[in-house]
Parts: C-alpha cells; structure tokens; sequence
C-alpha cells in the first residue's frame, strides 16, 4: 500500500512538475502547496530555492517535502531536476561568487496543528553557488525542529564544501540534485550521573570487602619500596642540604 | 600497582590546583574597593562631641558609617537587593539608628558606635507612608510608623509595640505624614487629593483618639512636597497655583489662613514648584520658627514665623542649595550658591543635595563642614575654608561594563616605536627624524636624573611614588593596565589597574535612565604617535536611538574625531578586524533600515569595506518574536538577508546569546588523546551560544534550551534541551566548550553543564576555518555536575597565548569568587577509568563538583553583590588580570597553571651566581694547570 502510494504522489509530482515547468519564473508557489494537500499521512511544504545574479531573494520550488509528523519525525523529499535554463544561470552565479538559497516556510510538525500550515514566515539558508555546482548538486539539508516539533531553522551545506574554482563542463552533472535530508530534533542533555558513580562506588567497596589483601595500607604493601627510597633520600640530602631546595624552581625560568 | 599510580596521580592534581596566597602577599597584588551606592539619607552624628561618623542609607539597600576625616568605612550592612531591602526611612537619636526596610516590614535599630544591630521587628503588612521620633517632656523614647491604614508607636529601647492603631476613613483619606511637637500627642495628617485635610490626633499614653478634624484644602494633593510643620504646631502649605502660603495651627484652628505670596513681596518662578525645609534639632522639642522656602531652582528664601506673621529673614539668589544644621543650642543654614564653580569643574555633576555637619568650637562659635552629593553620584565632603577633604565616587558601586586598555609605553620607547612604525620617506629626513627622537631620549634622561637628584634631598618619608597620568608608562610584564569603567550613572572612570586610585573621570550628562552602554576599544595604545581611542556607544532602550562618546581611554579627554549623529535608531554594532589609515579599527553601526554606517567613514575605510564587504556577516536578535537573522554586507553598504531562524515565542525564549571573545587565542588545536592520536577541537570563531528559557514555568515542564548556531551561515551545530531546569542561566563560551549553569526544579540543586564540540580525528581544513566549507559536523559531547551553590555570575580566565590551562571563575553570592579548574569540567571525565583516560589525565568522573576554600581567590576579602568579572591577559603567558564588580571593586591576578613563567620572590640569586662564578673560575684554573701539566708533559 505504501508502496502504491508513493508511487502515485511521485506520478502526481512528475505532473505538477509538467505542470509548472512552464511558468518557472513565476511565483507559483502559493498554487503548490495548496494543490499539495494530498491525503498523506503527514505534510508536505514547498523547498523553494533562489539564485540570481544580483542575489535579490526571488524563490521558485524546487521541489517538495513531505515531513511525517508524529512521535518520529521522518522526512522525505521529492524534486525536480534543475532546468537547462536554471543551469546556465547556476553556473553564472557561481562564477560572480553569488548565493544558492533555499527557504522552507515555518511549519509545526505536531499532529494537532497539522491540518493547515498557513504561512507565518519562512526559515532561510544558503550556501554559496560555486560550491553548489562545484559539488555537482551534492547537498545535505537539514531540518531543525525545537522541543514542540516546530520547524526552527533549515541548514545547507555541500559535500564537498569549498570552492576550488574547478570548471563543471557536463552539463549533465548539474541536472539531478544529489540530496541528504534529515530532520533533528533537539537531543537531552544529560543530567548528573549520580546513580552510576554510586554504583560504582558500591562495587569498589565490595570488591574491598572480599579482597582482603587491598585492605593493607599503602605502607604495609609497599614498605619493601619506601623503606630503601627513604634510606637512599636521607643519605643524599645529609650531604647537600643547601642546593637541594632551590634548584627546581631555576628551571622553569 | 594501579592504586598507586591512582594515588601519583592524585598527588599531581593536588599540586597542580593548590594556590593561594601567602600571609605576607596579601594586598601586593589585590584591592578592592568598597561603596555605598547613590545615598538617600544621610545623618551626622551629633550626639557626641569629638564623634567623626556620618551615617549612609543608600538606594542600593546599604546602610553604613564613614569617617567623616578620611571617607573610609566604618562598618557597612549591605541588605537583599530589591524592593524587600529597601530602606524606606532612617531616624537617629544619640547612640541609636532606626530603618524602616521593605515597604514597612521591618524596623531595625542598630548601634551607630559598633554597627551591631539592637534589635529587629516585623511590622504588621501595610505599605508604608512616613515615620518619626516621638518625645516627650524633653526625652525621646518612641518612634510613630504611619502606614496606609494604621499607626503604630514603638518603643526605641527594644522595638516593642506600644500601642497600634487603625486610621480612621482609611479608604477614602491618604494619611501621607506623621508628626510629633514633644507635646505627648501623635499627629497623623492625611489628604483627599483636591478636597480636604483630615488631621487625626493621638494620645501618645494610649494611642486614644484625642481629636478628629478636617479642614478644607482643595488645593492639596501631597502633603510631604508641599507642606511642613514649623515653630509649635503650625502646619505651613506652600501652593504654586494660588501663589500662597497656607497656614494652620494644628491645636487651635479649623480652617487655613491664606497668605498670598505678593503680600510678602515674593514671587514663583514660571513654571517651578516650590517647597517647604523646615528643621526640628530635637523630636522632644517643636521645630524651629525659622524655614526655608524654595522659589526657584536657584532661589531660596529664609522665612521667621512671629506671632501669626511670615517675615523673611534673608532672600538668598541665587543659590542652589539651602539645608539647616545644628549644633547644640545653635543652628545654621548652609547655602550653597553656584558662584562656586569649582563644583562643576571638579565633577561636571550638579548638586543635589547638601548635608550639613555643624559643631560648636572652643571657643562656641560654630563650625561646619558640608558634604554635598552631586548627580553623578559623588559625595564631596568639604571643611569650612573651602578644603575638600575627601570625596566619594559612589557611582562605582553601580559599573555597566569595562575595559582594560594597555598603558602607553614611556616616551623613549614610544619615540623609538614611532620610528620604525613609520614609512621611510627619504635618508635626510629618517637622520632627522633619529637625531630629534636621541634628542627625547635624552631630555627624558636628564629629567630623570634631576628627579633622582632631587627626591635624594628630600627625607625618606615624603618621597612617594605617586601614579599620577603624566608618568603613566606600561612596565616590563603588562600588568599594570588602564581600567576604563562605565557606570549606570554615566560617569566614566580610568584606573590604575595597580593601585586603585581614579586617575580621571569624566561625568556624561543627559544619560537616559535605562540606557544600554557598549564600550569598544577602537585603537589600543599599540599606534604610537596615534592616541588610543575607545567608542562608548549609548542607547535608549526605548526609543533604540543611540550617541557616540569618542575619547582618549589613558587620559578620559574627549577625542578629537567628531562622532557621527546617529538620527535612527541603531540595531546592532560591531567592530571589525578593518582598520582605517590611522590604524582605528571600523565600528559598524546597522540602523532599523538595515543600512549600515561605518565610523571612521574615511574614504579608506569605504574602499575596504567595499572590497570585503561580501565576506561581512553579522546577525540580529529578536528576542521579542524569537528571530535570529543573518545578515550580508552589500558593497552600497546595504545588507541583505542571508539566514533567518525563528524559534517559536509561545514555547520558548530567548534570554541570552553568546558568542566568543575577539582577542581569545587558543594555542592547541587539539587533545593528546591516551593511545598518541590527537582529538581535533571544533574551533569555530562564529558560533553563537544561544540559551532559552521555557515560557512554562511548571516545574515538570520547564525546561532549558541551548542552541549552538554559526553567525555566518545560520547553521544550526547543535541543538539541545535540559529538561526540569529554569534559569537564571549563565554561559561561558570559549575556545570549543560551552559552560553554563541553570537550577534543576526536579533535584532543587544548581547545577553545571558543560559542552564540548570536537572535529574528530582529522581536522578538515588546518589552515584556515571558514563557516561556508565545513560541511561535517562537530561530535558533540555533554557532561553535567552538581554544584553546591548558587551562582552570581561567571567569567573565563584570559591569557596572552592560550598555553596556560582554563579556569572558570565564578562569583558566589557569598561575595567569594571561586577559580574553578575547567579540568572539572570535561565531558571526557570517564565514568570507568581506563588506561587510556589515565595516560590523558583525565579525573574520574564524580558528579558533585566540590568548592574547596584554597579556591577563593579574593580570601578574606568579600565581594559584594558580583555582578561581573572581566578578564584581561597580561603580558606574561601565567597570568591573568581579574577584576570583579558589583557594590564593590576587586582586582586581583591569577595564575591558572602556576607562575611557571616567573621566578619567585625570594630566589637565591646569590647562590646561583656565586656557583656560577665558582665554577668559572675552577674552569679558569683548571685550564691554566691542564696547561701547564701538558707542557711539562711535552718536555719530558
């Protein structure tokens, strides 16, 4: 059944992307996420993306991501391969050292808010275009949420990071987007340890309890050691009691 | 075996931790100094002749006693900080002082002579209006505490309650004054703003009522600004409206009599509001005929009331100040008229108040001395002649912030740096340019020796090493450094990091009362023959509009650079690592357009940042809507959004962001783990620390969050959530860990945390960090104590290089300040010790961390109410300047790993030069005899 109907959200997005290919430049992306309200188990938001060579924001989607709200949150992406057109003006940006931004709008992912996501803003996140293209579309998107499952923060980094100025000649190379997703929530921070240090506390004092030799002093055990280390030291300091004292303290001069 | 290297190597830590001072180091490399705060009352004590005390009760809840010779304290109670300290009154009669603290809830006396408390009483709830002594038939034994709906008569003696009584038509009257003539009767006066007067008489015997009247007074409002008792039970009204004066006989009469204030020949200033001084030397006693009346703001009259007539005594104009004294039998009137400007040369601060000492000489004429406080805060206390004797900067007890700025160098070395500093612009004049600079130098010298020579004439004695600002010269170490001291007051201060004293001070007028102040050193002292430079800038809080103060840290002189008008208001500032021709570095102010200015805006500076400016990031907070953005320069000096999160207000707020401190070196970039390998640390410059606070302040559900976001890409690096904790919270954030310190509601214990980010085992990029490519993320490792005390605030330790370890160093509300190794406080404490945690050093985990008392570095010497602690390097790698603020000032200098960069004080230098000298000259002879034994060798 899951199979079933990923297979025909897939077949819808591949229609919606024939859909809108048309009016790339313009702002649809009201019309998408409206038209997105699919029976899933769960939410899908737009990804939009901008590059232009002036770096002013005009965002266009890039694809879907259908985030599955609940106890686990899961996340999901679907989109579309970049355009010939987008490439050309990709690779422009690079070469004038432009921003790759993308945005997701602010969405809750708790169960009881997730009938309607009406837009309250948008979260946003760039990396610098020549390392988009100089990883071939290799990026890692991370979603953040806080402890109420709210979408707090997007994050975008490529793999690999720098810009080394290489030339990207295949086109090719720039058309399918090569996505890590992940959606991270906040983590515990852990309190005092205090129950294992006891634990372990008790076990020393068992294991002192059956071992009677650990009982002995320090100086009962080893007196065989201190005995001749004490002998050898009076020795030694009866013949030179006045340079004794001084000399570890000149060296760290 | 392995107990004994345990033990081993305990011992190490045990000599690595133990540092204290030594009995005879105290005070050689510390101070601190001790204030009151803004002063509310004041008292002389007069009960006793040759006595040379003045009480202090302060509006920072500080009730104290100086000597009235020196200004040093005598003894000082500093109470809880708030409305529930506060000292609503302070009375004095002889040997005894009485508060009324916390809104009429308590009543404390204390004994002035020792500063021991008497006694304690809890007053019945109600908030307070007014308190007095009460005599009777020549002796003072009560005291009357008039509340909002009852009086109450105390015993002086031991606090007990004589009698308590309900006011009468407390709801609808506002009883505001209470007053006693040393007649056996208690007047309490209460108002119906605009109505009428309602005067309530009691019986000091029994607190029965004895009279009940009201008497029309439509034009009162307060009774304690406008009216006041004079001569025996008159109550005299002072109303601008009418331009009258209004007299009542309070035993007598039931209507008022209008004197209008033309029949005395007097007139108002527009606009002004006049009052009432009236003096009463002894409660058992009524107040003197004679009162001060105040027309204008430098207009005061004195007025004598005789039988049923107002005549003036003397019209003093212009004078600013006008207060009574008395001495015995005698009482004076002090006048304080602004034809003394040395006042405002001396403070720049306006008078505000005057107390004034009287006392009878030998020969009964009287004597006064005056301490006048000033708006800045200052006391000024002055003998007779004019002398100041000393004076009091009590606007240090309230410090917003500091820096410490290295002093310049002395004048031959500065003559000498500024010549290589300098390009060369040709042989003839570099020759000059020596031969002026030798020229100093040996000007200098021969000052020198003059000096030398004339102090040598000079006894012992009076030979002082006086700090003054003209020989301020760095010393060899860089540990005597200018503090440049911001107060909530607006007054700055510059002092001597050695010694303490102020060696300037200049007082801000107009300072808002919630202003928010950021001091930058824009240029430090390094650009010889270029002044250095610190940029205070001061913002409203409210309106968000901001003024730049430019001046010279070493001398407190106003610079010569005209700061830019600031006509919007400012978001956020920042001081770039750019610096201008003259080597200031660039202050860059963003406004609420987003547009950015930069100051110095020279054309230099503009071409840099137009060069740079894609590389300049720098972000907003909003803790209002929770928004944290990014933000990129544009080459116009506009910016444009880059990032943008947004963490949602209903749960959670923003209460605090860190990030880390500019001049921080860290020397390692990683640990020496057990097996040889090295632990790469996450040395990120742009991580922002950013704490929220949960706006559910159940205790189940309460919680702590701490994000760790980079500035530049808005990335967030980790994220995480301390549940069943509440703030407040404190955060330190260095080099690649996280401190901070939160109280848990599910244990009822503070407790510490700290966070620390790791690359891993290869670095990704060793020569440079740059947040745009760092696509891995930090390991993150977290580890939590307990902490046996709560905490005031929290500072690192700072040093030249980073080599010597990290010690936190934690203000205790106990007025201790606690170096805490950060060794302690190491998420990699193994909880098992292994191997490999042994041959690192790490300490077992324990979950308590332990205050031991060898770790106060202030030992004796309490700090109060800590409100900072700023660190500074000096120039030796092991030390560290510290100074912590609060009600009082404390400087000291810690040295995190030892001093193992400095020699002890008592070294044998003598021993080792002579064995040194020894063993030369052994060489010496030995040589000579091996000489001539291979000599006579070679004859044979």
């Amino acid at each position: 059944m899951a199979r079933d109907l990923s297979f025909r959200v897939a077949v819808l997005f591949s229609f919606l992307f024939f859909g809108f290919i048309n009016f790339v430049c313009c702002n649809n992306e009201r019309r998408v996420g409206d038209a997105l309200e699919t029976d899933f188990s769960g939410l899908s938001v737009p990804l939009e993306h901008s590059f232009e060579l002036d770096d002013t924001a005009k965002f266009v989607v890039r694809g879907t991501l259908l985030l599955k709200t609940g106890r686990e949150p899961s996340v999901a992406l679907s989109q579309n391969p970049l355009s010939e057109e987008d490439r050309v003006k990709l690779k422009e940006v690079a070469e004038v050292d432009g921003l790759y931004r993308i945005r997701v709008p602010r969405v809750s992912l708790q169960a009881d808010r997730q009938t309607e996501w009406q837009v309250d803003g948008y979260l946003t996140a760039f990396v610098r275009a020549c390392a988009m293209v100089e990883s071939h579309l290799s990026d890692v998107i991370t979603l953040h949420t806080d402890v109420s499952g709210y979408l707090i923060g997007v994050s975008i980094v490529t793999i690999p990071g720098a810009c080394r100025g290489t030339k990207v000649e295949d086109e090719v190379d720039l058309e399918v987007f090569n996505t890590t997703l992940s959606i991270m929530a906040p983590v515990n921070a852990p309190g005092p340890e205090t129950s294992l240090f006891l634990e372990r506390m008790e076990q020393e004092t068992e294991k002192k309890g059956k071992n009677p030799q650990e009982q002995k002093s320090f100086f009962a055990k080893y007196w065989m050691y201190i005995v001749p280390l004490v002998l050898f030291l009076m020795m030694s300091g009866a013949q030179d009691q006045s340079g004794g004292g001084a000399s570890g303290r000149a060296a760290a001069a | 075996m392995a107990k004994l290297i345990l033990l081993l190597l305990n011992w190490i830590f045990l000599c690595c931790n133990v540092a204290a001072v030594f009995e005879d180091q105290v005070g050689k490399f510390d101070w601190r100094q001790q204030y009151v705060g803004k002063v509310r009352f004041s008292h002389f004590d007069s009960h006793m002749q040759s006595s040379k005390k003045v009480l202090l009760a302060s509006e920072s809840n500080v009730f104290a006693a100086l000597n009235t010779r020196t200004g040093e304290l005598f003894w000082r109670h500093v109470d809880k900080t708030g409305p529930e300290g506060n000292i609503d009154a302070l009375l004095q009669h002889g040997q005894d002082a009485v508060l009324v603290i916390g809104n009429g809830h308590l009543l404390r006396s204390w004994d002035i002579g020792v500063g021991g408390m008497n006694w304690e009483m809890v007053l019945d709830p109600g908030s307070f209006r007014s308190a007095c002594l009460v005599g009777h038939q020549g002796a003072v034994k009560h005291l009357a505490v008039l509340k909002k709906t009852v009086i109450s008569l105390h015993y002086l003696s031991n606090g007990h309650q004589k009698w308590v009584e309900n006011l009468p038509e407390s709801e609808t009257v506002d009883f505001q004054a209470v007053y006693s003539g040393g007649n056996g009767e208690v007047y309490a006066l209460g108002v119906v703003p605009n109505s009428h007067l309602a005067i309530v008489v009691y019986s000091l015997e029994d607190g029965e009522i004895t009279k009940q009247v009201s008497v029309e007074a439509p034009w009162l409002s307060s009774i304690p600004a406008s009216c006041s008792v004079i001569s025996r039970g008159l109550l005299t009204c002072v109303d601008s409206t009418t331009m009258s004066l209004y007299t009542l006989d309070l035993h007598l009469q039931l209507e008022m009599t209008q004197i209008p204030l033309q029949t005395l020949g007097l007139d108002v200033d527009p606009g002004f509001r006049p009052s009432l001084v009236s003096h009463q030397p002894n409660p058992a006693h009524p107040p003197l005929s004679e009162f001060l009346l105040q027309l204008g703001p430098e207009h005061h009259l004195l007025l004598q009331h005789n039988d049923g007539q107002i005549v003036t005594l003397r019209d003093y104009k212009p004078a600013l100040l006008a207060s009574f004294a008395t001495a015995g039998e005698k009482t004076v009137v002090a006048v304080m008229a602004p034809k003394n400007k040395t006042f405002y040369l001396l403070h720049d601060g306006k008078p505000e108040k005057l107390h004034v000492q009287a006392f009878l000489k030998k020969d009964d004429s009287v004597g006064y001395r005056v301490m006048v406080q000033t708006e800045d805060h200052t006391l000024t206390f002055i003998q007779q002649p004019g002398r100041v004797m000393w004076t009091r900067e009590e606007a240090l007890s309230d410090v917003v912030t500091m820096e410490m700025v290295d002093l310049p160098l002395t004048g031959a070395q500065a003559e000498l740096e500024g010549e290589f500093g300098k390009k060369a612009d040709g042989l003839m004049s570099m020759v000059m340019k020596r031969l002026s600079s030798q020229l100093i130098m040996l000007q200098a010298w021969i000052a020198h020796l003059w000096k030398l020579f004339y102090d040598a004439r000079k006894p012992r004695s009076q030979v002082k090493n006086d700090v003054s600002i003209e020989n301020l010269s760095r010393d060899e170490f860089n540990l005597q450094k200018m503090m440049v001291l911001v107060t909530a007051s607006g007054k700055l201060f510059g002092i001597d990091s050695k010694t303490g004293d102020i060696l300037w001070k200049h007082y801000l007028e107009n300072i808002p009362l919630n202003a928010a102040f950021k001091l930058m050193v824009q240029r430090t002292t390094a650009h010889f023959p270029h002044p250095p430079q610190c940029t205070l800038l001061i913002k409203d809080k409210d309106t968000g509009l901001a003024t730049l103060h430019v001046f010279n840290p070493i001398f407190g002189r106003r610079s010569q650079v005209t700061p830019p008008a600031l006509p919007q208001p400012i978001l956020q500032s920042l001081l770039l690592p750019l610096m201008d021709q003259d080597y200031a570095k660039v202050l860059l102010l963003v406004d609420d357009q987003y547009k950015v200015s930069a100051f110095p805006s020279t054309k230099n500076v503009l071409q840099q940042l137009q060069e740079t400016a894609s590389s300049i990031f720098f972000y907003l907070a909003d803790s209002g809507q929770g928004r944290l953005s990014g933000y990129r320069l544009r080459t116009d000096l506009s910016t444009e959004q880059v990032w943008e999160v947004v963490i949602p207000t209903e749960t959670q707020k923003i209460v605090s962001i860190k990030g880390k401190r500019s001049n921080e070196h860290v020397h390692s970039q990683g640990r020496v783990m057990g097996d040889r390998s090295v632990l790469y640390k996450y040395l990120n410059p742009n991580l922002l620390a950013v704490v929220t606070e949960s706006t559910d302040l159940h205790q189940e559900r309460s919680f702590i969050g701490i994000l760790l976001i980079d500035g530049v890409t808005g990335r967030i690096i980790h994220e995480a959530v301390q549940r069943k904790a509440r703030g407040p919270v404190h955060v330190v954030h260095s080099e690649n860990w996280v401190v901070y310190e939160y109280w848990s509601t599910k244990s009822r214990r503070n407790e510490f945390s700290v966070i620390e980010l790791y690359e891993g085992m290869d670095l990704y990029n060793s020569t440079v960090f740059s947040s745009l490519d760092r696509p891995h993320a930090p390991q993150v490792l977290q580890q939590s104590y307990i902490f046996p005390s709560s905490i005031s605030t929290m500072e690192a330790t700072l040093t030249e290089k980073g080599i010597t370890s990290r010690h936190l160093l934690v203000g205790l509300p106990s007025g201790g300040i606690l170096s805490l190794p950060k060794m302690f406080l190491d998420p990699r404490r193994p909880e098992v010790i292994s191997e490999q945690s042994r041959e690192e050093n790490l300490i077992p985990y324990a979950p308590e961390l332990i205050i031991r008392t060898e770790w106060f570095i202030n030992y004796n010497q309490t700090v109060s109410r800590v409100r900072g602690i700023y660190t500074a390097p000096s120039g030796l790698e092991s030390t560290c300047l510290v100074v912590a603020y609060g009600l009082d000032i404390y400087h000291t200098r810690v040295y995190p790993s030892k001093q193992f960069d400095v020699l002890k004080d008592d070294y044998d230098y003598m021993l080792i030069s002579s064995v040194l000298f020894a063993l030369f000259f052994a060489t010496m002879i030995s040589k000579r005899l091996a000489e001539v034994k291979l000599l006579n060798r070679a004859w044979r």
